[in-house]
């Protein structure tokens, strides 16, 4: 089921913060009322006379950093969604079965915010994948190994950001699958870089970014804007 | 198993830990009693379940400090094992890539080992000493320095307790944003490791399923010695929201435990150390 983009208006969604008992609330109701609450939303959509919104916008508070990482869960399966569909010349049975697997995982993580949001959710994006050969097993190793250390460094950085404790528990329970697939995907471009000097220092700590430096590399794969008030 | 080195450990972590439970004889008591009607394997689940009452009111009792000695804890524990792995040379360790991602692994947990030391006295505390460890975990693994197999199922272990241990103690050090971001960058490097590790068993043969990520609470065929780490690994409900079939999507359980690590608790995590610590 594809989910057609939800339209909602930004003013009275992301202005305020979801309160975590809402979020658990919210969080508790089986996926029958889940999809009754998309259904209302698309109706408020429809019945709405404010402008349909084309932007995302990620608010400076724990909202604007999940749907930051909606984002990204979101770049990353729709790009798997697209290996998979179109594998590479050559791949092998293996090589299939893990992105499959990953995809799978990508898919779970962007399917988790949407759902954890609710209304308070950006609308699905749309991405442009041109300057990636499908075809080609290096050209898209490649850049699932810099989706996947972006994610990390992503994840890492956000986390100093959560004000609410289980949000930033649920960010550590994502992340470590993010560089576990890093890790593989590393090792596929080449033998023995899982924790080289361009992602890990001499500390052993691995890297952290700020959303704004994220965004800014995301920016080449994503065609919908985001507004970003987030550091 | 020395139920009393365990208890040595959490003291050492924290002194208060008889005050939460009724005496130190109490809990000698309970657990040796437990003890006696369970298999080895479940013991530190049964001793975290006696734990977790103890410390169930008063959740956020550890400093920041304590929390940073028990990741110098669990950093010596990788950092000695890697090093006395690595030692062994090909002897253990037969191909030459294989030898290299154990060396690199051995870096990085010495720097984390070094970073905390750094970092522990930078906020008023004192580094624990490196205990003395017993990685044949007191005969469970005789061979893990002679048998490569035997190495890489007690490495993996370690990495997957390492990522559910800093996952676990994330959000008690919030209100240090420097010692939080401390913690997320060495937690994902330790994912990054398990992963490796990981792969590196399914390439040599000793296990045909093992994935670079957990699924279920499944050991990757290293089976019960090691599954107190993978307890409740199985998890597919994030937040209330059940990941499986999510969004009318074909997203099996075994994707959806797969796409979450799980935290564990200190004392869990200790119970697991402590089969490694002789004092």
């Amino acid at each position: 089921m594809k989910h057609q983009q939800v339209h909602i208006s930004r003013e009275d969604t992301l202005s305020q913060p979801l309160p975590r008992r809402a979020f658990l609330r919210y969080a508790g109701l089986g996926s029958a009322s889940l999809a009754a609450l998309f259904m209302a939303t698309s109706c408020k959509k429809n019945n709405s006379s404010s402008p349909a919104s084309s932007t995302a916008n990620l608010s400076n508070d724990d909202v604007g950093i999940l749907n930051y990482a909606y984002a990204l869960e979101q770049l990353e399966a729709a790009f798997y969604t697209q290996v998979v569909q179109t594998p590479y010349s050559g791949i092998s049975q293996v090589e299939l079965a893990m992105f499959t697997d990953i995809r799978d995982h990508e898919i779970a993580h962007r399917e988790f915010f949407k759902a954890a949001l609710g209304t308070s959710a950006i609308i699905s994006l749309q991405f442009d994948f041109s300057s990636i050969n499908f075809s080609s097993r290096s050209s898209v190793i490649a850049t699932a190994k810099a989706f996947e250390d972006l994610g990390v460094s992503a994840y890492n950085g956000a986390g100093v950001y959560l004000k609410t404790p289980d949000y930033l528990t649920l960010a550590g329970k994502i992340v470590s699958v993010e560089a576990r697939h890093a890790a593989y995907l590393r090792e596929l471009v080449m033998v023995d870089t899982f924790v080289d000097s361009d992602v890990v220092d001499s500390n052993g700590l691995d890297m952290s970014r700020k959303p704004s430096e994220v965004l800014a590399i995301a920016s080449t794969y994503i065609k919908t804007k985001i507004t970003s008030q987030l550091p | 198993m020395n139920m009393y080195r365990i208890f040595r450990a959490i003291e050492e972590i924290d002194p208060e830990v008889y005050e939460r439970l009724d005496t130190r004889r109490q809990a000698m008591k309970e657990f040796a009693h437990i003890g006696k009607k369970l298999s080895f394997a479940a013991l530190p689940i049964a001793l975290g379940a006696m734990l977790n009452k103890a410390y169930a009111q008063s959740n956020s009792s550890a400093s920041v400090v304590d929390i940073l000695n028990y990741a110098l804890t669990l950093e010596y524990l990788e950092a000695t094992f890697y090093s006395m792995g690595a030692a062994q040379g090909s002897g253990l360790i037969p191909n030459s890539a294989d030898l290299t991602a154990v060396q690199k692994i051995s870096t990085d947990e010495t720097a984390h080992v070094n970073f905390l030391k750094a970092v522990i006295p930078q906020l008023g505390g004192t580094p624990v000493n490196k205990p003395n460890f017993d990685f044949t975990a007191g005969g469970t693994f005789p061979d893990v320095f002679s048998n490569y197999q035997t190495f890489l199922a007690v490495a993996q272990a370690f990495e997957d307790t390492g990522v559910r241990a800093y996952k676990g103690q994330a959000a008690n050090v919030m209100s240090n944003s420097t010692v939080l971001q401390a913690a997320l960058d060495i937690h994902s490097v330790e994912a990054r490791h398990a992963s490796k590790i990981r792969q590196m068993r399914r390439a040599n043969g000793f296990s045909n399923s093992v994935k670079p990520w957990i699924t279920g609470n499944d050991t990757g065929g290293i089976g019960s010695a090691v599954q107190p780490v993978y307890a409740g690994e199985e998890n597919t409900v994030q937040a209330g929201i059940q990941i499986t079939g999510i969004g009318g999507l074909s997203i099996s359980a075994n994707a959806a435990s797969e796409a979450f690590d799980e935290p564990l608790d200190m004392q869990s995590v200790l119970a697991i150390a402590n089969l490694f610590i002789k004092s």
